[in-house]
């Protein structure tokens, strides 16, 4: 009953790995279980709640729907990754804490990334762009005011010129 | 003036959140640990006839397969449910064994090889089944389905003599339905045997420490202090994480014990729907009459309350049901009654406002539909109506200045104003007639809420402050951070009292072996009691250290004052002593304490249980909102446009957190008014996860304009009081009167689905 293990490599967070996991193991576990980054939450498993929110090439995707099979020579960034070396927050990290965007935090690190994709296609969105762009993760407690004038205020910080982490 | 307490602080525990590094209940391993799988049943109702867990215990990697007959000591905790059904399930999500393995995988598979043959029975599904004499009864130890100690009343005046006096009488019933709170984070625990005695220690997303502490020794045939509980991290929690998780920490400590290993245990989404408690469902039938004038002289209500198959806060809610159901109006005759029924069902159970959402959805649709009948506006009779400064209030409380504000009237007319409610709402009647068939439509409500606990229970709380010698303040509650934001406001208090800087406070996760029982942490009580608590410790501190440095400087203590990290003369102020040095002259000059426990015992609130009058409550919040939607009558579907919300809660201690409360609030009222629904069919649950519970994302929120009232109310820390269910009460009753103004239909049941707006009822029965 054992499924043969394949290889995976992936970068992480500006790092290579190789790993050995069962090809049926979905992205979400792997990045748990594989890579100790626990910053990646699972909500419903179903692709509907964008707690596992990760971005893979690019795109802000639900890392419970796809397989890791499917994520081979991906590029991935989690919420870990968002920090630079000497520990720097990014200026999504510090405007959600600065406008009171987080409560009970379980859906932050899938919201930012989600609004990470979002200012790096579009630096100054909309109000109504915001709303679409995180309508894919769910948050039950802050019936998402505050987030979105989190992110308008990082769109802020970014065409400042601030710190630029993995942005 | 204050320094910290009243301003918009960060939260101390956002750098964990937003870098990934806070870690909740699933984060959280243990070498060697099991993984623990519950197996649940498959009949709303049945006997079960035998369970065969040989084949499960044979799977490679399974470690033990747990039934009913393994729980060492009882196996029925609080609220009669069962840690694993025996003979007989009595609803779909009973647990009748659990499996550990070696890893989740095997786990799951191994659940699937527990073989149970059941006899499936015939059940009662509703309320009005189980009001039925002689029905089928859930519960064979009583005698009919109602829920013990779940009768709440309130009898104020003569209701037979008020309906007299009327002139206009309307009758009419509300129902709503069940809902999950829908956190984000599914439950998660982890018990490890402890490693020096007999006992368990239990981490996870607990709301309730103490619950779970008490009921788990129970299962264990342990003393209480044989199992220590401490929170992990929660992702939001409403008043959801306690019965499921109660029911998941019993079943792993059992484990636990036997095995010698560290189990853990992680719902998933259809488990968490499956098993935790939801909203109670109500049935609200009322009566009203009133004066043509538009005064109302007699309110009458029978209220039947749906509980599921075990239940334990339906004589908790239908208490604060019963002094809420008059609505926030002087009213002289009053009969309220409130009775929780059992049914073979998914369960009732605390969830953001308890009762109150229910209430207020009845009451505030009725209002509207009185004020229709008098031909008067919605703003009218509550103006006429509403409780002002001086007026008795159902219970017999008087409304005071300086006691008990009474500041509804002010907020009426103020929201109207802002929203331009009356030019709207007349202007929209008259487009109800043209061809768009897009409509607008604005609605109106009103609340008050008792604070805390009041006659419910004991409102105790317990707080430990402690000082190192580095100036470092540990600050640790009995009662939960969820993500409220409480342990901000309570590091906010101690810092204000101490006149230090907020970068000294750390704050430790609540632990049953370090606090004091404090009871739950629920009715909003986590600023007006845990808050009261902290400042009693911190005040001790300051005392002591004062006491100190009145030596060291030579004066009297009263002349003391502790600002901006110094403490100094206040005639001499130009000779300051820093924080540090008292405190270091404190325990390595002189070998005191600087730790204190802050215990705050509000008192119990006298009431009478035959009236159910008396103090129920030791203060009020208020809240009123004002909501505009856009409806299409050819489809039913509602966009909420705008809310609008004024709420009067004392002193803010972070008027930043306190609004993120209400815009919280609000979106749980707009998903419960529109969306919501747990469905059950013959006592089968129909609603399984995200895709089928829809609860409202960025896309259908509106935006929220929120003002925060501020007043002179002594009973809270600072002048603070309750925040965190007014937010949600008023949105439904307020949506479904914009909805009413809008088309000239009332509905009378939640949610406010396509098929209720559109046909008038639904079609999902």
């Amino acid at each position: 009953m054992v499924t043969k293990k394949i290889e995976l490599n992936i970068k992480v967070n500006n790092k290579d790995y190789k790993l050995l996991v069962s090809p049926n193991k979905r992205l979400l576990d792997v990045l748990r279980e594989d890579l100790g980054l626990n910053g990646v939450k699972e909500g419903c498993g179903i692709g509907e709640c964008g707690a596992c929110t990760i971005v893979m090439n690019g795109k802000n995707i639900c890392s419970c729907m796809v397989l890791a099979g499917q994520a081979e020579g991906a590029e991935i960034i989690t919420i870990e990754g968002l920090t630079g070396p000497e520990g720097e927050l990014h200026p999504l990290q510090e405007a959600f804490m600065e406008t009171g965007a987080v409560q009970c935090g379980f859906c932050t690190p899938g919201m930012i990334l989600s609004s990470l994709v979002l200012l790096r296609n579009n630096p100054s969105p909309t109000k109504e762009e915001i709303r679409a762009a995180i309508s894919g993760n769910f948050c039950r407690c802050t019936g998402y005011q505050q987030i979105i004038e989190a992110v308008q205020l990082a769109a802020e910080k970014m065409r400042k010129g601030g710190v630029k982490v993995n942005g | 003036m204050y320094k910290i307490v009243n301003k918009s602080v960060e939260r101390i525990d956002v750098y964990e959140k937003v870098t990934g590094k806070a870690k909740y209940g699933a984060d959280l391993n243990c070498g060697s640990q099991l993984y623990a799988k519950t197996v649940y049943s498959r009949y709303p109702h049945a006997k079960i006839l035998k369970i065969d867990t040989k084949e499960a215990e044979g799977l490679e990697g399974v470690i033990m397969v747990i039934t009913a007959k393994d729980v060492p000591g009882n196996n029925i905790m609080f609220g009669k449910f069962p840690v694993l059904a025996q003979n007989e399930v009595k609803y779909i999500g009973d647990g009748v064994a659990v499996v550990a393995a070696e890893s989740k995988e095997i786990a799951e598979k191994a659940a699937k090889l527990v073989r149970v043959e059941y006899e499936e029975l015939p059940g009662v599904f509703d309320l009005e089944e189980a009001k039925v004499e002689n029905s089928k009864r859930v519960h064979s130890e009583i005698e009919n389905n109602f829920i013990e100690h779940s009768h709440h009343l309130l009898r104020s005046g003569d209701v037979e003599k008020g309906f007299k006096e009327a002139e206009v009488i309307l009758e009419r019933t509300y129902r709503t339905q069940f809902v999950d709170q829908a956190y984000i984070e599914p439950e998660a625990v982890i018990v490890l045997p402890d490693p020096y005695k007999i006992g368990v220690e239990i981490h996870g997303s607990i709301q309730n420490p103490y619950t779970i502490r008490e009921n788990v020794a129970t299962v264990l045939g342990l003393k209480i202090n044989q199992v220590r509980v401490i929170q992990s991290t929660i992702g939001g929690s409403f008043g959801g994480k306690d019965e499921s998780v109660m029911l998941m920490a019993a079943r792993c400590a059992v484990i636990a014990l036997k095995t010698g290993r560290p189990v853990k245990m992680v719902l998933t989404r259809e488990e968490s729907f499956l098993e935790s408690s939801k909203r109670h469902p109500f049935q609200a039938n009322y009566k009203i009459g009133a004066k043509k004038d538009g005064s109302i002289v007699a309110v009458e209500n029978k209220v039947y309350v749906q509980g599921g198959a075990y239940n334990n806060k339906a004589s908790f809610a239908n208490w604060r049901a019963s002094i809420h159901a008059a609505g926030p109006y002087t009213i002289p005759h009053i009969k309220t009654d409130i009775y929780g029924l059992y049914t073979h069902t998914i369960y009732g159970g605390a969830y953001r406002g308890f009762s109150a959402p229910q209430m207020v959805f009845a009451t505030e649709s009725l209002i509207d539909e009185l004020a229709e009948e008098l031909k008067m506006s919605p703003q009218e009779i509550r103006l006429k109506n509403c409780l002002k400064p001086g007026d008795e209030m159902g219970t017999g409380q008087i409304l005071l200045p300086g006691k008990i504000p009474a500041p509804l009237e002010k907020m009426i007319r103020e929201i109207c104003r802002k929203t331009d409610f009356e030019s709207k709402r007349k202007k929209y009647i008259q487009e109800r007639e043209g061809f768009n068939p897009l409509k607008k439509g604005i609605g109106l409500s009103c609340t008050f809420r008792g604070a805390g606990l009041g006659g419910e229970g004991i409102d105790t709380a317990s707080a430990t402050v402690t000082i190192d010698i580095d100036g470092s303040i540990l600050i640790q509650s009995g009662l939960v951070e969820m993500g409220q934001g409480m342990r901000t406001a309570h590091a906010q208090i101690v810092a204000e009292v101490l006149g230090v800087s907020l970068d000294r406070i750390t704050f430790g996760n609540t632990d049953t072996a370090v606090t004091m029982d404090s009871g739950a942490t629920v009715a909003s009580r986590g600023i007006l009691a845990g808050g009261n608590a902290m400042l009693i410790a911190a005040t001790e501190l300051l005392q002591r250290l004062h006491q100190q440095a009145s030596i060291m400087l030579n004066c009297n203590i009263e002349n003391l004052i502790s600002e901006n990290e110094f403490i100094f003369n206040k005639s001499k102020p130009d000779k300051k002593l820093t924080f540090e040095e008292v405190v270091k002259e404190c325990l390595k000059g002189q070998g005191l304490s600087l730790s204190a426990q802050g215990w705050y015992n509000p008192g119990p609130e006298k009431l009478s249980p035959e009236t159910g009058r008396g103090k129920a409550y030791p203060t009020y919040s208020y809240g009123t909102a004002v909501a505009e939607l856009r409806v299409d009558v050819q489809t039913g579907k509602i966009n909420v446009e705008k809310i609008t919300a004024a709420y009067e809660i004392g002193k803010a201690i972070n008027p930043q957190i306190a609004k993120s409360q209400f815009y919280g609030g609000i979106l749980q009222g707009v998903g419960y008014a529109i969306m919501e629904e747990m469905r059950t069919k013959d006592g089968y649950l129909k609603t399984k996860n995200f895709d089928d519970f829809l609860i409202p994302s960025s896309a259908d929120m509106p935006e929220m304009e929120v003002t925060i009232y501020e007043s002179d109310d002594p009973v809270g820390p600072f002048g603070a009081k309750s925040v965190g269910e007014l937010g949600i009460e008023l949105i439904a009753p307020a949506l479904a009167n914009a909805l009413y103004n809008a088309t000239g239909k009332r509905i009378r049941e939640l949610p406010l689905n396509l098929e209720r707006v559109l046909l008038g009822k639904t079609l999902k029965k």
